[in-house]
């Protein structure tokens, strides 16, 4: 892996290298875009750091919301503050980091509508790479950074019996977390090559997704719960692995050793969605304009 | 006056236009409707009457929220990406030249678009809400005409704000930072995430008397018939009141802009 950095800072030679493995092509041609929109954006840097606020303050003003309604109550379906906290933390920063490498997925649907996407389609660099880079904003470090302070803020008021097994369900729920929400954002991208104009469809399931998180599963119908277990499997970005490290029942029927799978559910995500990737972007046809 | 209602009618005409766009943003409005009224419910489980509503005038505010959230713009999203651009690149200097007020112009734009995101966006999440839970729907005719009356001063105000931050492009050349943290103040103080009356103390009275309060807060209190009577006639004050100064404000920022406006070359 350290490898794939390495040739994605944008110091490399000439392109392309046949050699290369198609995804170590696109981890270059992505950190290069990234570079880009980097240097593009610092162009204004005032306006760059009330962006970089603007993302903190959009999720920190999540947080607040619930901390006012804690302000009139001590548990919301049955979870303390702190509990909360652990949900809204892992989700939160999870679905920051996905949406820092992949937020920009949802221009998809305007690059086919004006044609743009052609020029994408002519280079001779993978697609996905392209279009996940696509103004790349490194403002939404600011999203991640909240996630990581509310996250911060749970640990330490929890008071949780820490066993080795808890501390790296951690990392592993962070990490395939914004696998999963990842994979979300490909198929939903890939669905946009049907229907051009619908980018919002696929924030029900990226933002909405985050913010359901970031409630107790308590609060919701079963039907909801078994929704978004079973049907969009969003339950193991947060719900099922935290629940383990509070020692909380869930509310519907699942095995407790469920809360170990978010990684098999990531990889399982990703296979439908880089299918749909790939069917969406055979299926495209030319605007022509 | 009739220019004005033409371009109110090409705002509302262009926005009719992105049909699939209206689906999903229906789709979104209403998952998201759902998510915050079991949030809303687990809340006024737990404290029933909390600020002075029962359990289903507060998932009426859920869905109201969702309903006016395009129409209010309260999150941004209306013209202002296109004027910020507008004088980004020095186009804004045809505009000047153009025989029609700039801001009169792009309200009536704005209203054309609030209008359908009202019909768009607004009344089928509505539907599916009053469906999906108990709703406190207004049952006189009168109650839905004063809160359609607050909803347009909710929009203009909504407005008034959002071309006074544009407009601070032409010193900052991208206001992309600028409008962002509009959008998020009106994503906050307007009642959005959780309705004013639950904030606490200086907070909750700051916030109630701030200008976005009345892009949903105002117009939800209208709706639930907490303000009837003199009531009313304050409510609507407030409002108008601050459509009047920020769009005054806005003017004079505008003149001392295009004083000093030096247009971008092309």
């Amino acid at each position: 892996m350290a490898e794939d950095v390495a040739r994605a800072d944008g110091t490399a030679e000439a392109f392309p290298f046949p050699e290369r493995s198609r995804l170590l092509e696109g981890v270059r041609a992505y950190g290069l875009i990234m570079a880009m929109w980097v240097r593009s954006t610092m162009a204004y840097r005032a306006s760059f750091a009330m962006t970089v606020f603007g993302d903190f303050a959009v999720t920190a003003f999540d947080f607040a919301t619930i901390l006012l309604m804690f302000s009139h109550v001590d548990a919301l379906g049955g979870y303390s503050l702190p509990e909360i906290a652990l949900l809204y933390g892992l989700s939160a920063t999870a679905f920051g980091l996905c949406d820092l490498l992949l937020g920009s997925m949802d221009r998809v649907g305007r690059r086919v509508r004006d044609g743009t996407l052609d020029t994408l389609l002519v280079r001779p660099v993978p697609v996905l790479a392209q279009v996940a880079a696509d103004r790349f904003a490194l403002r939404r470090l600011g999203r991640i950074t909240q996630g990581l302070l509310v996250l911060g803020y749970a640990l330490v008021t929890l008071d949780i019996a820490w066993t080795p097994l808890k501390v790296l369900m951690l990392p592993m729920t962070l990490v395939s977390g914004a696998a999963i929400f990842g994979a979300v954002f490909v198929a939903g991208a890939a669905f946009q090559f049907v229907a051009q104009d619908a980018s919002e469809v696929q924030n029900s399931f990226t933002y909405g997704g985050t913010t359901l998180l970031q409630y107790p599963p308590t609060i919701f119908a079963k039907d909801l719960v078994r929704g978004v277990t079973f049907v969009v499997p969003l339950a193991f970005v947060s719900w099922l692995p935290a629940l383990y490290v509070l020692d909380r029942e869930y509310p519907v029927d699942v095995p407790q050793w469920a809360a170990f799978l978010p990684p098999l559910v990531a990889v399982g995500c990703w296979v439908p969605a880089s299918l749909a990737w790939r069917a969406g972007l055979r299926a495209y046809r030319s605007t022509g304009s | 006056m009739r220019l004005y209602a033409v371009v109110a009618a090409g705002g509302f005409r262009r926005y009719a236009t992105y049909r699939t766009a209206t689906a999903a943003g229906v789709f979104t409005n209403t998952v998201f409707g759902f998510i915050v009224a079991y949030t809303y419910t687990a809340l006024w489980d737990e404290r029933p009457q909390l600020g002075g509503y029962d359990t289903s005038q507060a998932l009426t505010y859920v869905w109201l929220g969702q309903a006016l959230l395009m129409a209010c713009a309260m999150m941004g999203g209306g013209f202002e990406d296109e004027l910020v651009e507008r004088i980004r690149t020095g186009d804004i200097a045809v505009d000047l030249y153009r025989p029609v007020d700039l801001q009169l112009w792009w309200l009536a734009g704005d209203l054309g678009r609030a209008a359908f995101h009202l019909l768009g966006r607004g009344v089928v999440p509505m539907v599916l809400g009053a469906l999906a839970f108990d709703l406190a729907l207004p049952g006189s005719p009168w109650t839905w005409s004063a809160f359609l009356v607050s909803v347009f001063l909710g929009v203009v105000v909504g407005f008034a704000v959002r071309y006074l931050v544009a407009l601070s492009a032409f010193w900052l050349m991208d206001g992309a930072g600028a409008m962002r943290i509009v959008s998020l103040a009106g994503l906050f103080f307007s009642g959005m995430l959780l309705p004013l009356n639950l904030f606490p103390g200086l907070l909750g009275e700051v916030a109630r008397a701030l200008p976005w309060s009345s892009l949903l807060q105002v117009p939800a209190d209208v709706f639930l018939g907490k303000h009837t009577g003199w009531g009313l006639v304050k409510a609507y004050a407030f409002q108008g009141g601050w459509a009047v100064v920020l769009l005054l404000a806005g003017r004079m920022v505008q003149a001392a802009a295009t004083r000093r406006v030096v247009v971008q070359g092309g």
